[in-house]
């Protein structure tokens, strides 16, 4: 067999497993919250006997290790059962959202990938002095500021002042794609902000490391122009610690917006598994939880295997 | 110049003049922009509702998990979806009356026992379907029993029997209610087709919108219902009611235009809200109303000189002033204020008063450790920060007070009704009954301050069945004057529901029974072309 192939399907196997385990720590982890879900279902309002009969009805009385079980099972058979506050088909609900934070998702990096790399590589071509000076002092800046106090600044200026974009940034499907594009504008801007850096940094300092090369100095001997060197000899060198750092991103741009999706009322992913943390919906909560995993174990598998694919020793054995 | 606004304002109320070009004349005769606007609206309104566009409101209190069923709604956004598709057999007015509603005609046995509700003929449900006396005792039915998970539960309780006579439905209680009509207005008993008992989640019932589209903590979009019985109402082709759970956002959504009305302003941002061009801050005092809780069956306060001193060494001004922003009124620890009917205005108001309190703590013979007391964002808003100030009001009583902060998860469940001393809030009920009922008697589920008094408990179930008001009123007095000397609850606060609304809305109406109107803000209201 190739190496190659064999490498990426470890690092396949690696990935399934490790999402197994995520699924055993995502099962426990919901057990442990305090209280319970008929609890949390009824609120200030219970009492003990709706208490018992919610219990029961939900079939809270069975044992853990059953429950975890049943539930992997129906899981990789697409089954993620029915939402217990609301008896909605976790699936069909949870798809729509899924949906909404692949949108916003795809459309924040859609800016702020080629915004990042762009602008590390010119940071790079002049290094030290002022482009690069003031791309890290701004991309810094906003990385700095909390996400929802950029999201409250934006929203006051741009849509409560100038009235540009909306600050409820609540798309539905009735929407053709321009309005729903300019109905996430805001939430987009933000994301981009607090992403910048992290990639135009990283960017920035894999080129610089491979720019201390002798390859490098050849190019330059040979008269290539600064930029041409960056991205003929040096961008393609450093493209592993890039694109894992950019995955890195891509993930929280899916999982971890739940503070930008509550500031800017955006009907996605976040918003729905805090509202179903709050009541103890544990199978949304485990749903979302998978979701989340593989989405993490995904792209970062993407990672590890675009960096073997971008490696020439393993692409070519001798 | 009289004449000419006189004229300006016939022309507004025959709408044939916009607000800009309304409030443009004015200010041009001198008059100020803001008073302007007030005599716009105030033209407008007088010319009575328009029909037609789309009200949007945004309402805190909204999940993805919520659902349709009328028993379950607990929170403001399923609130405001539910009164905008159902009706209740009454409703109780503005100023604290019943309202026949779905009923049409409520009359009662002597003994106050059995009430007889004439249904209303010729309602129809949003399927088609006419609305009859059986769909309302099957809807009573289903929040009945112990196998309900109805929010209505203890309401229907002590319902004995039902019995259908014609277009009549006959309650007989277990025991005296003279209350009884007002429990039935409560909003989880929406009229559906057959109760519910088919598909509790449907969302067809008699009101005056049929919604549209429902995606749960989201947005819930309603158009007119066309066969409305009621022409008083539903001015709005179309409703829509988004759930934006971030003050903040709601704010300024309101502020951008993109919602017409907001509930749960933030009293801290209220005054500054309320200076925005396009919309008015509206308070109303309400029934509500943020408490400590001392269980008083716990080792600590099963003495009542340790309890009168911790009442004493609340500083309520300080509290409506810092915590509320002045968007309340001082309590006086009993749940009752001026809300109510029956209310007893004579009762003294409680002081802050650190030496008699001090007194009080030695006299208890406390030994001196320090109380804690629990609290949490999910109390009440700002009840970390009330918690620390009456941490500092009972300092200078030389009470130790150790405030300990508690996850809003779970709060509920772990520390309310459990945990000796903490904060916590009521959101008030109609009448004094229903209040003392849910939260006083002896054997109340929810009786969290551990008020457990024979003699209060007969005065209760006197007064229920009083139908004299002038001696109920006296019970009731008593009954707050006990509760308020020796009960476990400390009431620094009643609360104002805080509004805001767009100036395009009109016929906005204060309403002491909760927010936005009583959530009939949305049927309700109107704008303007």
């Amino acid at each position: 067999m190739h190496p190659i192939v064999k490498l990426v399907a470890q690092r396949l196997a690696l990935g399934i497993l490790l999402l197994f385990a995520a699924s055993v720590l995502i099962f426990a982890g919901t057990q442990i919250l305090p209280g319970d879900v008929a609890q949390s279902i009824l609120g200030q309002s219970a009492t003990e006997t709706s208490l018992a009969n919610l219990r029961e009805q939900l079939g809270l009385n069975e044992p853990a290790v059953t429950r975890y079980f049943k539930w992997l099972f129906s899981a990789l058979q697409g089954d993620l059962g029915t939402a217990l506050t609301n008896g909605a088909d976790i699936a069909e609900s949870l798809g729509k959202r899924l949906k909404n934070t692949l949108f916003l998702a795809a459309c924040a990096a859609v800016v702020s990938v080629p915004l990042a790399i762009t602008l590390g590589l010119i940071a790079v071509r002049f290094r030290d002095r002022w482009p690069d000076k003031l791309i890290s002092a701004v991309t810094l800046t906003t990385i700095s500021i909390p996400e929802f106090l950029l999201g409250y600044v934006l929203a006051y200026f741009i849509a409560v002042k100038l009235g540009w974009a909306p600050s409820v940034a609540m798309i539905s499907d009735s929407m053709s794609l321009f309005e729903k594009l300019r109905t996430v504008a805001l939430p987009v801007a933000v994301l981009t902000m607090v992403v910048l850096a992290h990639m135009m940094r990283m960017t920035r300092a894999a080129i610089l490391n491979v720019m201390q090369s002798a390859y490098i100095e050849t190019a330059e001997l040979k008269g290539l122009s600064g930029l041409e060197v960056i991205r003929k000899h040096a961008l393609p060198n450093a493209i592993a610690p890039i694109v894992n750092v950019v995955m890195l991103n891509l993930a929280y741009l899916v999982v971890g917006v739940v503070v930008v999706e509550v500031v800017f009322v955006y009907p996605g992913l976040g918003q729905y598994l805090v509202d179903h943390v709050s009541k103890r919906d544990v199978p949304v909560v485990q749903a979302c939880g998978l979701i989340f995993a593989a989405v993490y174990i995904g792209l970062n598998m993407v990672a590890d295997i675009v960096s073997i694919l971008a490696n020439p020793r393993l692409r070519h054995p001798k | 110049m009289n004449e000419k606004i006189e004229y300006l304002k016939r022309r507004v109320a025959a709408r044939k003049m916009s607000r800009r070009e309304f409030v443009g004349r004015a200010t041009a005769m001198g008059v100020s922009a803001a008073a302007a606007g007030t005599m716009f609206a105030n033209a407008v309104q007088a010319a009575g509702p328009i029909r037609g566009g789309t009200i949007k409101a945004g309402l805190s209190g909204g999940a993805s998990s919520d659902t349709l069923d009328p028993a379950l709604v607990a929170s403001e956004a399923t609130h405001g979806i539910l009164r905008t598709w159902s009706d209740t057999l009454v409703n109780v007015s503005r100023d604290g009356a019943v309202v026949p509603r779905l009923a049409e005609e409520i009359t009662s046995s002597p003994d106050a026992k059995t009430w007889n509700f004439r249904i209303r003929k010729g309602v129809e449900f949003h399927n088609g379907k006419t609305m009859t006396p059986e769909d309302v005792v099957a809807t009573i039915e289903r929040h009945t029993g112990d196998d309900a998970k109805s929010g209505a539960q203890g309401i229907v309780k002590g319902i004995e029997s039902m019995a259908i006579d014609g277009d009549i439905v006959a309650i007989t209680l277990s025991q005296a209610n003279a209350d009884f009509p007002y429990l039935m207005a409560d909003y989880h008993l929406a009229i559906q087709p057959n109760g519910g008992k088919d598909d509790p989640n449907a969302g067809i019932g008699t009101g005056a919108y049929i919604i549209e589209s429902n995606e749960p903590g989201v947005r819930t979009t309603f158009r007119r219902n066309p066969n409305d019985w009621d022409e008083n109402r539903g001015y709005a082709d179309n409703v829509e009611i988004l759930v934006i759970n971030d003050a903040t956002a709601r704010t300024s959504a309101l502020q951008s235009g993109q919602v017409d009305m907001i509930n749960r302003v933030d009293p801290k941002v209220a005054g500054l809200l309320d200076r925005a061009p396009n919309l008015t801050v509206k308070n109303v005092s309400g029934r509500g109303h943020y408490v400590f809780i001392m269980r008083i069956e716990t080792d600590e306060f099963v003495n009542n000189d340790l309890r009168m001193a911790l009442k004493l060494a609340i500083n309520r001004q300080e509290m409506v002033d810092k915590i509320l922003r002045g968007y309340g009124s001082v309590g006086n620890d009993f749940p009752i204020n001026a809300a109510y009917p029956l209310f007893d205005d004579t009762i003294e108001q409680r002081e802050y008063d650190p030496e008699r309190a001090a007194e009080y703590y030695r006299k208890s013979g406390h030994d001196g450790s320090p109380i804690i007391l629990r609290t949490s964002d999910a109390a009440f808003p700002g009840a970390v920060e009330a918690a620390q100030l009456f941490q500092e009001s009972a300092r200078a009583a030389g009470i130790p007070l150790e405030v300990k902060r508690e996850p809003s998860d779970g709060y509920w469940s772990e520390v309310w009704n459990v945990k000796p001393f903490c904060a916590s809030y009521w959101s008030g009920r109609p009448v004094q009954d229903q209040m003392y009922s849910t939260a006083y008697l002896s054997t109340a589920e929810w009786n969290d301050t551990q008020w457990k008094r024979p003699e209060f408990d007969a005065m209760l179930i006197e007064a229920k069945a009083e139908l004299d008001p002038a001696r109920r009123k006296e019970l009731y007095s008593r009954m707050a004057r006990m509760l308020r000397d020796e009960g476990g609850l400390i009431l620094p606060m009643f609360n104002d529901f805080v509004d805001a609304i767009s100036t395009r809305v009109m016929g906005y109406e204060d309403d002491p029974n909760g927010e936005l109107m009583d959530h009939f803000a949305m049927q309700r209201c109107w704008v303007e072309g």
